[in-house]
C-alpha cells in the first residue's frame, strides 16, 4: 500500500526541474525499493514473531489443532478424514507423502511440526522421544482404556513415559488368494521344505511363486525379519537390531544363505518394482503368494476380490525356534513438543486412542485392525478376523526392521545393504563383514 | 598551448591513480550496493560451505543444541572412503555423467548450433523443437522417459520387442537416464553455442573463404579459436550440470541400484530420517573439494584470458 506512495514522493522530491540525469532518478528508484523491500521483510518478520508468541501463549484462543499425516495413499487418507471429522474439533489436516514423511522428519520435528502427527510404535517413536522431539502423553494415557500391557510398552519411551497412542496394526505374512490355490489344491506350507515344494510346483503350473518388489528399499526388508525371526527367534532379531548382535555373525549369514535359497522362487527384477506392482501380479493371479503387511489388500478391489485374499504365518525353519514370533506394526500419533494448541492436541490424541476413532478408521480400511480391544470387531472381514486371531495368538512380536533399529542404520545401512545382496546374492561374507562394520561406525554414538 | 594542460585537468578529478573518486551520496549508495550482495553470499553460499566443512569432523544428529556435537576427527572421511559401500559406485558415477554429458551432448548440441546457424528452411522451428526440453525440470524429464521406458508399457520395449526394465535395473539404468538428461544438456548447449555463433564477426568467414579455406577447416582453424569464452563457459556448464545431477536420479529411486550419486547420498544422509549430519557433511565437503578443482581451473583461465 504505502510502496508506491513512497516511491513517487522519491521520485518527485529527487528530480528537481533543472537536473535531466536519468541515472539519479533510476538510483532514487532503487533506494525506493530497496527500502521498501526493508519494510516489507521487517514486517514479515515481526508477523512470524507475533505468530509464535500467539502460539506458546495458549489454547483457548485458537481451538484449530493441525495434524501432520503421513497416510497419502487413497484408501487410508480417507479413513484418517472420515476419523478426524468426527472428532468434534477443528482439526486442520496436512498430508504428505508417506516416505517423504518419514525423510523429512527430522526437519519436521524440529521445524515447526503439526501438533498431532503420524508416527510409528518402537524403537522408532523411542528414538525421537529421547532427543526430546515429542511431547509426553503419560496424562492423556490415564484417560485410555482398551489397550493391553504389549500396547502400553509399544507406546513407552526410555524414560517410561508414554510417547505414542496406538491406533491400528497389520500384519506381516503370506499373502494368496484362496480362488487360486483352491483351484489348484494348495495347501499352506508349514515347514520351508514345503515351501519349496509348494514353490516348484507353482513354477511348473506357470506362477511366479512369489511375488517380490523392492524398488523403495523397504518391503525386502520384511522378508529379512520373517527370516530371521524363524531361524533365530525373536530374542535374537531384538538383540540384532539393537546392536547388540553381530551382523558378520553365523546366524546371519544363515538368513541370508537361506534367502539365497529361495530367491530363484522370487519375482525377479525385484529392484525396479514397487510392492503396489507385485500386489496387482497377485492380484491378476501370475504369482501365487506374496510376503508382505496386510496392506497389500489396499491394491485389491472392495468386496470380492479383497474376501479372495488369504494370508498363512511363514513357515517353520527350525523346529526349536517354531513360528511363535511375527511382525506386526503399529501406526498411531505423537504430540509435537511444543504443540501450539495443547489443550486440543491432548484432546483429540484422547479421542484417537478410543474405539469410536478406530471403528471410523477400521470401515474405511478393511486391511487393518484396530490396537484397543474394545474396537468394534463385529464388522470384521474374514481377514481383519483372522488377523486378529493371528496377532493374539502370537508368542512375540515384532515391529519392523526399519522401525526396530535406529533409523540412520536402516536408510543408509541396510537399505542399500539388502539392495546389494539381491543383486549379488553370492557374496555373503562380504556383505555381512561390510554391514558389520558400518554398525559399528554408527552404534558408537 | 593553453588547451593542452586543460585536458589532464579535467580528466584529474575522474581519475587519480586508478581510483574513481565519488561524491558522498554516491559512495553510500556503492557501498550498499556492494554489501547487500555481499553480506547475501557470506551469509548464504560461504557460511554453509564452511559449516559443512567444520561439520564432517563431527557426530551430530541434527537434534539439540551445538553443545551435543561429538568431534571425532577424521573418521567421518575415513568411513566414507572404507566403511560406506554406495560411495564408489557413486564417484564412479558422477565421472561417467561427466565424460558422457561432454562426449555426447556437449558435441552434439555444439554440432546442431553450427547446422543451425546456417539458415537451413525451418530454422526457427528446429531451434524451439530442440531448445523444448531446457525449459522442463530434470524431474519432468524423468517422469517423460518413464513413458519410453516402462518395463511393460514402454515404447522401447515395444519397439526392441524386450523385457528390460530401463530404470529399474542397474545394468541399464544409469545410461537409460544419461540419454535422458542428454535430451536437456544437448538443447541448453545448442542455444549457448548458436547465440555465440552469431557473434562471430561474418567477415572473419569471408576472409577465410577468399583464403580458399573449406567449411570444415574455417570452422576448426577460425570459428573455433575465436568462441574461446564461449567454449570455456560450456565447459563448466557441462562440469556443472554432472557435478548437480540430482534431480533426475531422485525422482526414479532416490539414488539407489545403480543410480548413486555424491548429491544423491549428501541427501539421503543429511535431509532423509537418518541425519547423519556429520558423515553427510563430509561426502558434501568432498563434492565441494572436486568442484573446486574444476572451479579454480575455470578462474584461472578467465583471469588469463582477461589480461590478455
Amino acid at each position: 500500500m504505502s510502496r508506491p506512495r513512497s516511491e513517487s514522493e522519491y521520485l518527485a522530491r529527487l528530480i528537481p526541474p533543472s537536473v535531466a540525469a536519468g541515472g539519479l532518478s533510476r538510483r532514487g528508484f532503487l533506494k525506493g525499493t530497496l527500502g521498501a523491500g526493508a519494510a516489507v521483510s521487517l514486517s514479515s518478520l515481526l508477523a512470524a514473531c507475533g505468530g509464535g508468541d500467539n502460539g506458546g501463549g495458549g489454547g483457548s484462543a485458537s481451538k484449530e489443532v493441525t495434524f501432520g499425516s503421513n497416510q497419502s495413499d487413497a484408501v487410508p487418507k480417507k479413513a484418517y478424514a472420515d476419523m478426524l471429522a468426527a472428532s468434534g474439533l477443528q482439526v486442520k489436516v496436512n498430508t504428505v507423502n508417506h516416505e517423504n514423511f518419514q525423510e523429512n522428519i527430522n526437519n519436521y520435528l524440529q521445524g515447526n511440526p503439526d501438533d498431532v502427527f503420524t508416527w510409528f510404535a518402537g524403537y522408532r517413536m523411542r528414538f525421537f522421544a529421547s532427543q526430546g522431539l515429542a511431547g509426553d502423553l503419560s496424562d492423556v494415557w490415564g484417560g485410555l482404556s482398551g489397550f493391553g500391557d504389549a500396547f502400553k510398552q509399544a507406546s513407552t519411551g526410555d524414560d517410561g513415559k508414554q510417547y505414542f497412542v496406538p491406533l491400528t496394526l497389520y500384519p506381516w505374512a503370506l499373502f494368496y488368494r484362496k480362488s487360486v490355490w483352491a483351484e489348484k489344491g494348495y495347501q499352506p506350507p508349514k515347514t520351508l521344505d514345503e515351501l519349496v515344494t509348494l514353490s516348484k510346483q507353482m513354477q511348473k503350473d506357470g506362477l511366479v511363486p512369489i511375488a517380490f518388489a523392492d524398488k523403495d528399499g523397504w518391503p525386502a526388508m520384511g522378508t529379512f525379519d520373517q527370516l530371521d525371526l524363524r531361524i533365530n527367534g525373536y530374542q535374537f532379531h531384538v538383540d540384532l537390531m539393537a546392536g547388540k548382535q553381530a551382523w558378520d555373525s553365523p546366524q546371519v549369514k544363515k538368513v541370508f544363505d537361506t534367502w539365497r535359497g529361495l530367491l530363484p522362487y522370487h519375482q525377479p527384477a525385484a529392484l525396479g518394482r514397487t510392492w503396489q506392482e507385485a500386489a496387482q501380479s497377485l492380484l491378476k493371479k501370475q504369482s501365487g503368494m506374496y510376503l508382505l503387511g496386510m496392506f497389500v489388500g489396499q491394491q485389491f478391489p472392495k468386496g470380492k476380490e479383497q474376501e479372495d485374499l488369504d494370508f498363512f504365518a511363514f513357515p517353520e525353519i527350525d523346529s526349536n525356534i517354531g513360528t511363535g514370533a511375527i511382525e506386526a506394526p503399529i501406526d498411531g500419533f505423537m504430540m509435537a513438543k511444543k504443540p501450539k494448541n495443547e489443550e486440543g492436541a491432548k484432546q483429540l490424541l484422547k479421542y484417537l486412542g478410543t474405539a469410536k476413532a478406530e471403528n471410523i478408521a477400521l470401515k474405511a480400511d478393511p486391511t487393518v485392525i484396530g490396537a484397543s480391544s474394545e474396537a468394534d470387531s463385529a464388522s470384521y472381514t474374514g481377514l481383519q478376523k483372522k488377523a486378529v486371531e493371528f496377532i493374539g495368538s502370537a508368542q512375540s512380536i515384532a515391529q519392523f526392521l526399519d522401525r526396530d533399529t535406529r533409523p540412520d542404520f536402516a536408510a543408509t545401512v541396510m537399505l542399500p545393504g539388502i539392495q546389494t545382496f539381491l543383486k549379488n546374492p553370492n557374496d555373503i561374507d562380504g556383505l555381512t563383514k561390510s554391514l558389520e562394520s558400518q554398525k559399528k561406525s554408527i552404534f558408537t554414538s | 598551448m593553453s588547451d593542452l594542460p586543460t585536458v589532464p585537468a579535467t580528466a584529474a578529478p575522474r581519475r587519480s591513480g586508478g581510483r574513481v573518486r565519488v561524491s558522498g551520496t554516491d559512495r553510500i549508495f556503492l557501498v550498499v550496493m556492494v554489501a547487500i550482495p555481499t553480506i547475501l553470499v557470506v551469509l548464504w553460499v560461504w557460511l554453509p560451505a564452511i559449516a559443512s566443512v567444520v561439520l564432517s569432523f563431527a557426530r551430530w544428529t541434527g537434534v539439540g543444541g551445538l553443545d551435543t556435537i561429538q568431534w571425532i576427527g577424521t573418521e567421518n572421511y575415513k568411513n566414507v572412503f572404507t566403511n560406506y559401500p554406495p560411495f564408489a559406485p557413486a564417484l564412479r558415477h558422477n565421472l561417467i555423467w561427466l565424460v558422457f554429458l561432454f562426449v555426447l551432448p556437449t558435441l552434439f548440441g555444439m554440432f546442431l548450433a553450427v547446422l543451425l546457424d546456417r539458415e537451413l528452411r525451418g530454422t526457427r522451428f528446429y531451434q524451439t523443437a530442440l531448445f523444448l526440453p531446457v525449459v522442463l525440470s530434470l524431474a519432468l524429464i524423468g517422469f517423460i522417459w518413464q513413458l519410453l521406458y516402462s518395463r511393460d508399457q514402454g515404447l522401447l520395449n515395444a519397439v526392441l520387442h524386450t523385457q528390460i526394465d530401463w530404470y529399474g535395473d542397474s545394468r541399464w539404468n544409469l545410461w537409460a537416464v544419461l540419454v535422458a538428461a542428454s535430451w536437456r544438456h544437448a538443447g541448453y548447449i545448442m542455444l549457448l553455442y548458436l547465440a555465440g555463433l552469431k557473434g562471430v564477426d561474418p567477415s572473419l568467414r569471408e576472409a577465410a573463404a577468399v583464403d580458399g579455406a573449406s567449411q570444415v577447416r574455417t570452422f576448426f582453424s577460425v570459428v573455433f579459436p575465436v568462441m574461446r569464452p564461449i567454449n570455456i563457459i560450456i565447459l563448466v556448464v557441462t562440469v556443472i550440470e554432472s557435478l548437480r545431477a540430482f534431480d533426475i536420479v531422485w525422482v526414479i529411486n532416490k539414488g539407489t541400484n545403480g543410480l548413486e550419486l555424491i548429491g544423491t547420498l549428501v541427501t539421503a544422509n543429511v535431509i532423509g530420517e537418518a541425519s547423519r549430519i556429520g558423515f553427510g557433511s563430509a561426502l558434501a565437503t568432498i563434492m565441494l573439494v572436486i568442484s573446486l578443482v574444476f572451479i579454480t581451473i575455470f578462474l584461472s583461465t578467465v583471469m588469463r584470458g582477461e589480461q590478455r
